[in-house]
């Protein structure tokens, strides 16, 4: 009896997963792309956390190359000093005043500084006019654009998009960015990209559109036997080189796969700031929940045990 | 069920409220001393579990409107605000659009079980429609919710889910003008589904409390099926032997709850939500949130769209006259061996038209939606109704204290009673 109501439970758990599934299974559909690449990222599983270095090598990643053409327009400065960010200070480095709280983003010297490399409009002054001034922790990341007309004009008329939760707005966004990062390579040879369009065998998209004349028959379907490449074309050109961005520590490799692995810890950063705040408390809720269940099962089995016999 | 009060006011303000409001009387009446069949199994702890639901959808809620703008230049930015600015913003916020999925995982459980266990039957029909009518009220408020976050899956759910409106003729495109405040989703329709989602849960609310009431008179349906006969052999206090029983499939349902909200926060939703809504930009695929598929499904395996529309809406509205459809006199499956079999392939359908409904509507995928459609209006229109006179149901137990024993003997021990017709433990 013991081992059908142990049954039973499941099968009501299971009806529910099944629910569950059913309704994750609708998500899984996407473009016909080659099979995303999948390193293991740190700040993946349960008890995932940011690894800081990477996240401020992957920042310098972002600014160098990324931040040329995509904006991030809901990060500030002083994000980046907040608890978890890339920058973020326990206490005060050597030279800076006593009654500092450097552990406070907006008094974290580190991003002062960065912040001040950037000049804002400031407040009109007695003549009307608007000088420019410094930038400080509260502003948010400059845009690369002054507007998306001039995005747009500048990259082939596509307009690059805002990268703040661009990892978030991507089925397996980490898995995608990292390969579409890594995987740039010559088209193949049964297809014509346009002058402006760069191919990538992880970009979804239709590539039977740019299958050259000769695979195509009078009505313009695929000849029988051409296979139809993996992946799309799209405006962006291949942004990571080995070597085009020059690491401060002498020991992290300067490849595209690792500039790849940490702009993507950056970016997931920059979409779930709150990712370890998350984590830390769900395992507390679960080991809390785990045991008040332990609790009240005994608690049942008790209040129950005079009643059936 | 109706019984005699046992409250017995103890204090002297208990004693004075009681000859002016009995508020006491009436909680004692309905959440501690009221008898409840004592063979009640699991999945009767979803009404518990619903309850919770809502009060943890309503708490989240009033605190994210305290933080969010329903205006379409600043909505976007405003829940972004709450998931990085707001202390603990990130996680009011996960558990209520997790919150949404859990309570509909658990409506859906506790609608198959009344399917099931013939809970919607003669005097529980009221129980039942109040129950279609909670359902409408959280499909209408977990849409309207939807749409506030104003990313590129709120704006065109909206657009496309309003636009059902328009398939009916003469009276469709003034309704989808006052559902939309204009001619298209803007930020009118924006206000007002803020305002809507923020009234419609009291309603649910007030329908949930006509619910237990319409619930109370009565008294619980149980997995045997025959009322209760002798209060103090067939029933149990509810207190402490359901609060307790309920109590842990909260923790248990909890725990689901937690997993999703601390570590797949966003695995339920659709990604484009984190894109900001461009009305310029269509979506490559337009997903309504898993909870609504099956309906999806059904709208979209019918070639027409005024039948589509219809046949989608029917599919709800024939759960209002389904008492009087299903003609058994024996409410419990248990006891219906050949009713069992249609249920289960009515089970399979209702999970595989929510699997078709995130498909490509093409090809073989239609193929499987109308058929699954046609078995689904099937079971309710035909199957239930024609059953109802041509199964010969097993032997029932006489009492609900008689199938307990029955189990507890693990059918070793035969019955005198001669109910022993052998049933399968379940």
């Amino acid at each position: 009896m013991k081992v059908m109501n142990i049954i039973k439970s499941v099968s009501i758990a299971l009806a529910g997963a099944a629910l569950l599934a059913a309704g994750g299974a609708a998500f899984a559909a996407g473009g016909k792309t080659k099979e995303y690449k999948h390193p293991h990222f740190h700040f993946e599983g349960v008890f995932g956390t940011y690894d800081t270095d990477a996240l401020q090598r992957g920042y310098q990643v972002y600014r160098t190359v990324c931040a040329n053409c995509h904006s991030m327009d809901l990060v500030a400065f002083r994000n980046l000093g907040q608890k978890g960010g890339p920058f973020y200070l326990d206490e005060c480095p050597e030279g800076v005043a006593d009654n500092v709280d450097c552990s406070n983003p907006t008094d974290n010297p580190i991003v002062k500084a960065i912040a001040a490399e950037y000049q804002y409009p400031g407040e009109p002054d007695d003549y009307g006019d608007i000088p420019m001034r410094a930038g400080l922790p509260a502003d948010k990341f400059p845009s690369p654009y002054e507007n998306v007309q001039i995005a747009r004009l500048a990259n082939g008329g596509a307009l690059p998009p805002d990268m703040s939760l661009l990892i978030k707005a991507r089925h397996h966004g980490p898995a995608y960015i990292y390969s579409l990062l890594t995987g740039y390579e010559e088209p193949p040879a049964s297809v014509e990209v346009p002058i402006g369009q760069y191919y990538n065998p992880y970009y979804a998209g239709d590539m039977t559109q740019l299958l050259k004349p000769e695979y195509l028959d009078e009505e313009g379907h695929v000849v029988e036997g051409v296979e139809v490449p993996y992946g799309g074309v799209f405006a962006m050109a291949q942004p990571l080189y080995d070597g085009s961005v020059d690491y401060a520590d002498e020991e992290t490799p300067e490849t595209v796969e690792q500039y790849a692995m940490d702009v993507v810890e950056f970016l997931m950063w920059a979409a779930e700031p709150k990712l370890e705040a998350r984590k830390k408390l769900g395992v507390m809720t679960i080991g809390y929940l785990i045991v008040l269940c332990g609790l009240l099962y005994f608690s049942y089995r008790q209040i129950w045990s005079n009643v059936k016999k | 069920m109706s019984h005699e009060s046992t409250y017995d006011p103890q204090t002297g303000i208990e004693k004075w409220l009681d000859k002016r409001l009995p508020v006491v009387r009436l909680a004692y009446d309905s959440f501690v001393d009221f008898p409840t069949p004592k063979n009640l199994n699991y999945w009767w702890t979803f009404g518990g579990i619903l309850a919770i639901c809502l009060v943890i959808q309503i708490l989240t809620g009033v605190i994210l409107a305290m933080h969010y703008t329903p205006h379409v230049d600043y909505a976007f930015d405003s829940v972004e605000h709450i998931m990085r600015d707001v202390n603990y913003g990130w996680l009011m916020r996960y558990a209520h659009a997790n919150g949404a999925s859990m309570f509909f995982l658990a409506v859906y459980i506790h609608m198959f079980r009344g399917l099931y266990y013939g809970s919607y039957k003669e005097p529980r029909e009221v129980l039942w429609i109040l129950g279609v009518v909670i359902f409408l009220l959280m499909m209408a408020t977990a849409f309207m919710g939807y749409v506030l976050p104003w990313g590129q899956m709120s704006f065109w759910g909206a657009t496309v889910i309003t636009g059902f409106f328009t398939a009916f003729p003469i009276v469709g495109d003034p309704i989808q003008t006052l559902l939309l405040g204009g001619p298209a989703v803007g930020n009118p329709t924006l206000n007002r589904f803020f305002s809507l989602h923020y009234l419609l849960p009291f309603a649910i609310a007030g329908v949930v409390m006509l619910h237990i009431w319409a619930l109370h008179v009565p008294g619980n349906n149980n997995p045997a099926g025959v009322e209760v006969k002798d209060v103090k052999k067939d029933t149990l206090p509810f207190h402490p032997y359901y609060t307790v029983k309920d109590g842990f499939a909260i923790a248990v349902f909890l725990l689901l709850f937690a997993a999703f909200v601390f570590f797949m926060p966003n695995s339920l939703g659709h990604p484009d939500n984190y894109i900001e809504a461009n009305p310029l930009s269509t979506p490559a695929h337009i997903v309504p949130e898993w909870y609504f598929l099956p309906f999806y499904g059904i709208l979209r395996a019918v070639p027409d769209k005024l039948g589509g529309v219809l046949l989608m809406f029917g599919s709800i509205l024939v759960l209002f006259v389904l008492p009087w459809l299903d003609t058994s006199k024996v409410r419990s499956m248990r006891y219906r061996p050949i009713a069992k079999l249609w249920f289960a392939i009515f089970v399979v359908c209702c999970l595989a038209l929510g699997w078709l409904g995130g498909q490509p509507a093409e090809g073989v995928y239609v193929l499987w939606a109308r058929i699954t459609t046609v078995y689904y209006f099937a079971y309710f229109l035909v199957i239930l109704p024609l059953l109802g006179v041509m199964e010969t149901p097993t032997e029932m137990p006489k009492s609900i204290s008689q199938s307990v024993l029955k189990k507890v003997s693990d059918g070793t021990e035969t019955d005198a009673s001669g109910a022993a017709a052998a049933q399968p433990a379940e």
